[in-house]
């Protein structure tokens, strides 16, 4: 009963957030669309989690907001009751909503994941700019297939899927230009066990190689003994042995700059498109160290021609192509 | 069409119709006996997270599908209580249970692993991996093998079938005879809420070794439809889990050919529930429900 009555104290702790105990540090919001378990919000919460516990700042959220309606209603009321500095969060599902409630509070910074603009003087936008990580995993996949088929398992064509699978291909097909890709939207952010049907088809259809943008890949590389590329964070635990590596969000440079905008007093006084802050040459995407422990091996020329690429990324000698357009269901890259 | 790997389209299309098959003969247990249960989507799901929960503690998938068994149990009889003790209107208790049980599910998930990564928790090998449409889960084969079987058998030849269809056709005439009304519908309720479970624990322990929110994505629901598409019989309820399960099974594979790229993909994706409308719209005419369908029973 006392364990019982502990873990729902801890829920409550957990949901609200650490209690303010520093009142000269800003206070910030995440005020999320999806539950906090879907990999896109949770990369952002992880970030400002980081910088709470850095100390820099108070953090709260709260999540599941997936309506206008919803969005609307949780914004009007922590701005009418707890005034935070700002607000990060996730606007796909109320691109509008949240943009009416910023224009009615203009002395708060609200920070925004988002496909679209943003506005003055206080909605900043940003997004997983994934493309260069995308990129170089491709190059890998590119390298080690060996039936010239990569399958790719991803949520739905919109903009912010469609150029990390086009990244994708394109690094296959640089570094293989016979391979062939195939594509399968499984019509939902969360849906692992569909997402694990459509890489096993891939598989009978003769890919060797898989990407698990969504959930649910990996448990079908791991059945079928084949290499796999992670996403969002460093998936490697949950597979050793066939986790080649992982596309990594980063948002914490995103969150460092908004933090230090606010301390300089500048935050709201433009609206910005925080986006480049998720770019590999800016700290906000990464490719998790190369696993060479996987079916086949990763060649050592490889690594190193992917490690070189990377450093060209880094030193803005190398800019990675955006594609937004929906990839069709199999490409042979190099027609 | 020759790009298409026969072997693996049959594979996938067993696999994918296990749980499907095990919640829609624990709807149709339910259904048969007067009751319907639009519990099944959140005992699906609690099946699934109980299950995965327990086998991560105890370190075996077989825990993990006995304590699956045991939320079934409880799942079964949180609606029996509701429909058959109380005769609460079926559609609002039903209902109520699912809502009830995915969010306490999600909650307790949320409490344990907070927003970070959702363990691997040990899960059932697959057996013959190396052997096309063989290659299955031990769960598929008890599915198939043991439990459909065992519940065609039951409804047809024993006794406790026929109570259970009596008091699912004319409970007053079943209660006449001396046959427990309330007691049967309590153990069809059980029943079916334990293959309902075991459905969803299936998900967890043998597809994913793992947990995700929104883990069963409405395939209770399909379930619902499937009893309806067999009219309540046992084998057309396999079949039509075996035909949903294909055409899931074959859009995969031509969404991924070269020949069918100019099919819209939301085609693909829709269409094994336009298969699954139009099977109903074809044999769901004149249906003879059940004859105490919906209606709670009072002993007088």
């Amino acid at each position: 009963m006392a364990a019982c009555a502990a873990l729902v104290l801890a829920a409550c702790g957990g949901t609200t957030g650490n209690e303010a105990t520093d009142s000269d540090k800003p206070l910030v919001y995440g005020v999320f669309a999806t539950p906090l378990e879907e990999p896109w919000d949770g990369a952002i919460h992880a970030a400002l989690q980081s910088a709470a516990d850095d100390g820099e700042i108070v953090y709260r959220h709260t999540d599941n907001n997936n309506s206008d309606d919803k969005m609307t209603r949780t914004l009007r009321d922590l701005l009418a009751n707890e005034q935070p500095d700002i607000i990060f969060g996730d606007a796909f599902a109320s691109e509008d909503a949240t943009r009416e409630v910023a224009a009615d509070n203009l002395d708060t910074a609200f920070v925004f994941g988002s496909g679209e603009k943003p506005v003055d003087p206080n909605f900043d936008v940003f997004d997983n700019w994934l493309q260069d990580p995308a990129y170089l995993a491709g190059m890998l996949a590119g390298g080690i297939t060996k039936s010239n088929t990569i399958g790719v398992v991803a949520a739905m064509p919109i903009p912010e899927v469609n150029r990390i699978v086009n990244a994708f291909t394109m690094g296959v097909q640089e570094r293989n230009p016979a391979a062939t890709v195939k594509v399968t939207f499984i019509n939902s952010f969360f849906d692992p066990t569909t997402a694990k049907q459509a890489a096993l088809a891939q598989v009978a259809q003769g890919a060797d190689v898989l990407f698990a943008e969504r959930a649910g890949v990996i448990e079908a590389a791991k059945e079928e003994g084949l290499p796999v590329i992670g996403m969002m964070v460093d998936q490697k635990a949950e597979a050793p042995q066939n986790v080649v590596t992982s596309l990594v969000w980063d948002m914490r440079p995103t969150v460092n700059h908004v933090i230090e905008q606010l301390n300089e007093g500048t935050l709201t006084d433009e609206g910005n498109d925080l986006g480049e802050f998720s770019f590999m040459k800016n700290g906000g995407s990464s490719l998790a160290p190369i696993n060479t422990d996987v079916p086949g091996g990763v060649p050592q020329e490889l690594i190193d021609e992917v490690e070189a690429r990377k450093q060209a990324i880094l030193d803005g000698d190398f800019v990675t192509p955006v594609d937004e357009s929906a990839p069709s269901g199999s490409t042979t890259v190099g027609e | 069409m020759t790009d298409l790997a026969y072997l693996a389209l049959i594979t996938a299309m067993v696999t994918a119709a296990t749980p499907l098959v095990l919640g829609a003969l624990g709807e149709l247990l339910c259904e048969r006996a007067g009751v319907l249960n639009l519990g099944i989507e959140g005992t699906m799901y609690a099946g699934a997270f109980v299950g995965f929960l327990v086998a991560g503690n105890a370190g075996s998938p077989w825990t993990g599908l006995a304590a699956a068994v045991g939320i079934g149990v409880l799942a079964g009889l949180l609606v029996a209580f509701l429909t058959v003790t109380f005769g609460v209107n079926q559609h609002v208790a039903g209902i109520g249970t699912t809502l009830l049980l995915i969010a306490s599910c999600d909650f307790a998930n949320r409490l344990l692993y907070g927003a970070g990564t959702v363990p691997q928790v040990p899960k059932f090998p697959l057996l013959f991996p190396d052997v096309p449409v063989a290659g299955q889960y031990l769960l598929t084969y008890i599915t198939f093998l043991l439990v459909v079987p065992a519940v065609f058998l039951t409804l047809r030849s024993t006794g406790f079938g026929l109570q259970l269809r009596a008091v699912g056709e004319n409970p007053e005439a079943a209660d006449a005879a001396g046959i427990s009304v309330a007691r049967t519908r309590y153990a069809a309720l059980v029943i079916g809420g334990v293959l309902m479970a075991v459905g969803g624990a299936f998900l967890s322990l043998a597809i994913l070794g793992s947990f995700t929110l929104n883990i069963t994505n409405g395939r209770g629901w399909v379930c619902v439809a499937l009893v309806i598409f067999a009219r309540w019989r046992v084998v057309p309820a396999v079949l039509g889990g075996l035909l949903f399960a294909f055409v899931e099974a074959l859009q995969l594979q031509l969404v991924i050919t070269p020949a069918f790229a100019a099919v819209p993909r939301e085609v693909m994706i829709a269409l094994p529930y336009l298969v699954v409308i139009l099977a109903l719209a074809l044999s769901g005419r004149n249906l003879r429900y059940p004859g105490a369908y919906l209606q709670p029973y009072r002993h007088t």
